[in-house]
């Protein structure tokens, strides 16, 4: 049975993931990347997810799932229970996220984040035209918007370096493709791996 | 559309095997209490057991006739197209040993002396509990149930359930329950206890014979105990202080409507439930630490388990507050054991598990569902 695709930035996680993982979903959202995972890569899966009708999805799809705020820490989790924790397009939203990073690489092996990169060449441009930006991967306006946390590429893996973490892998997409030359400026979305130094 | 399962018919299941009791007394034989709903699958694969509460009985859904006033404990959960679908399920109702609805309890005759049990009926434990409705299962011929269900004390034997008989149940669902009660938990319930015990009319748990109830006892113990089940807003929101007649009186009689909602409860309460029962349940919820036997830890225990698991709690219960279950979570997790969890918003307090309320019925239906996939495949 061919199983439905994933979108392009959860797709590249997958791809990440080998058969067999264990893999810690946060803010899951409604399953689909784990659900995905059970099928195709029989991977031991959890989720957690703040919204109540997203966990009922989960719960839907068989996924297991915890309704919680991870911004409060991930306690219920013991040190090294999975080998994939995965945050995806949340980083950009959380108060705390080095808390949340440490975090990853206590309850995991292997982190990986999806963000919304800011330097990307059309939200330069805009704030060189004297705006806030507005894209595809940042779709609110400054006032409504849950995103408190930009960063960049380099930012991002600065931040890695603070924290005795380091990047061991990255894809950077524009429109679902992926981008090799001039990342930085031509991707407007990171997927990256990271592990401890 | 949902409806009811309509009207229904309990039946009495006489066991005639002894069952040695946790407290080390041996009952010769018992009766229990049961209604079912549904139709038992060839496969026998689709039976869930719910298991009760402090108070609650073999009556979970629909009506004993066309008369009643209220259908059975649980009906907005239970019935055919409801989150617990008795056109996919075989739903056993069960009244637990000690009970005072037909079950053999305190108040049934003692066949040696003919009469009431009363106070040499044996203290009952969740988990002799659990082995009567083990023997239930087998009377029905279940080798396996699909599923155990259960709100507060019923949680808990879903919980003890997946541990002594981890082959024998699929899924536990474990509601706005607790892994073992707090000191603030016993102490209620010792209050509780308190207020039958000293009733003049308790007479040493032998009123019976004397033609009395401890009427002024189970009443308080009530009262207490439904403060507990409610939340600050909720009595707030509900109550207020609203006055009966709009103005102070001066005095102790009934002003605060909540006065009398709560004396109401106490006086309905004390008609129809049996004080040594009410005693016995609460001893069960302080007995109950599955734990125990493990260094205290709940980890080990639910090694042993090898349902799934559902737990779910409610933000304003503070009787078994969401704390309780995430801690049921984590022990889960760190067991290694398939677990999902939801905190649902509500301001019913612990008594939200029995309400009707669509994000909690979403994710008990959804979760259900997953059940009959694998059950009625």
């Amino acid at each position: 049975m061919s199983a439905p695709a994933l979108r392009p930035d959860l797709q590249r996680i997958a791809d990440w993931i080998p058969p067999q993982a264990s893999v810690l979903d946060l803010g899951c959202g409604d399953g689909t990347l784990l659900a995905w995972l059970a099928r195709n890569k029989a991977t031991r899966n959890y989720g957690v997810e703040i919204d109540v009708d997203s966990v009922t999805a989960c719960v839907e799809k068989g996924i297991n799932v915890i309704h919680g705020n991870m911004e409060a820490g991930l306690t219920q989790f013991e040190d090294g229970a999975f080998d994939f924790v995965v945050l995806s397009l949340t980083i950009q939203a959380m108060h705390n996220v080095e808390g949340i990073l440490r975090e990853m690489l206590r309850v995991g092996r292997t982190g990986i984040v999806t963000f919304p990169n800011f330097g990307y060449w059309e939200n330069r441009w805009q704030i060189l035209l004297g705006r806030m930006p507005v894209s595809e991967t940042i779709p609110y306006q400054w006032y409504n918007t849950p995103n408190i946390h930009f960063c960049t590429l380099h930012d991002f893996d600065a931040l890695l370096a603070t924290l005795q973490m380091r990047n061991i892998g990255r894809v950077v997409l524009n429109e679902g493709q992926e981008i090799t030359v001039l990342p930085n400026w031509r991707g407007s979305l990171a997927v990256v791996r990271f592990e401890k130094v | 559309m949902t409806q009811s399962v309509g009207i229904v018919t309990p039946q009495k299941i006489a066991f005639e095997t002894p069952i040695a009791l946790s407290s080390g007394v041996t009952l010769p034989r018992y009766d229990l209490m049961v209604e079912t709903y549904g139709e038992l699958n060839a496969a026998r694969s689709n039976a869930i057991l719910i298991c009760h509460a402090l108070s609650g009985h073999h009556h979970v859904a629909g009506r004993h006739s066309q008369d009643d006033k209220a259908p059975g404990w649980w009906d907005t959960m239970i019935g055919p197209g409801k989150p617990i679908d008795t056109d996919r399920f075989f739903v056993i109702g069960v009244n637990n040993l000690g009970g005072c609805h037909g079950s053999t309890g305190p108040s049934t005759i003692d066949p040696a002396t003919g009469e009431p049990f009363g106070s040499t009926f044996p203290l009952v434990l969740v988990r002799d509990w659990v082995e009567t409705q083990a023997r239930l299962a087998d009377h029905f011929g279940i080798r396996q149930l699909a599923a155990v269900v259960g709100g507060s004390l019923g949680g808990m034997q879903a919980l003890r359930w997946t541990i002594t008989h981890p082959e024998r149940v699929r899924h536990a669902l474990v509601i706005a329950s607790a892994p073992k009660l707090t000191a603030q938990n016993i102490a209620f319930n010792d209050v509780a206890r308190q207020a039958i015990l000293t009733d003049p009319d308790f007479h040493g748990g032998d009123y019976y014979r004397h033609g009395v109830v401890p009427r002024r006892g189970l009443r308080l113990a009530r009262m207490l105990g439904h403060i507990t089940y409610l939340s600050d807003d909720g009595m707030g929101e509900k109550f207020g202080r609203l006055l009966r007649s709009g103005e102070y009186k001066y005095g102790y009689e009934v002003e605060f409507e909540i006065e009398s909602y709560l004396r109401y409860q106490g006086d309905k309460f004390s008609d129809y439930f049996d004080a040594n029962t009410y005693l016995l349940m609460t001893k069960a919820l302080d007995y109950f630490d599955p734990g125990r036997h493990y260094d205290g830890d709940l980890v080990p225990a639910l090694r042993e388990a090898q349902a799934r698991f559902l737990v779910v709690s409610f933000t304003t219960d503070w009787r078994f507050s969401p704390a309780r279950s995430r801690e049921i979570v984590k022990a889960l997790l760190d067991a290694g054991r398939d677990v999902s969890y939801a905190e649902i918003e509500s301001v019913h307090g612990h008594d939200a598990f029995l309400m009707e309320d669509a994000p909690y019925h979403n994710i008990m239906r959804a979760y259900m569902n997953r059940i009959d996939a694998e059950v009625n495949a």
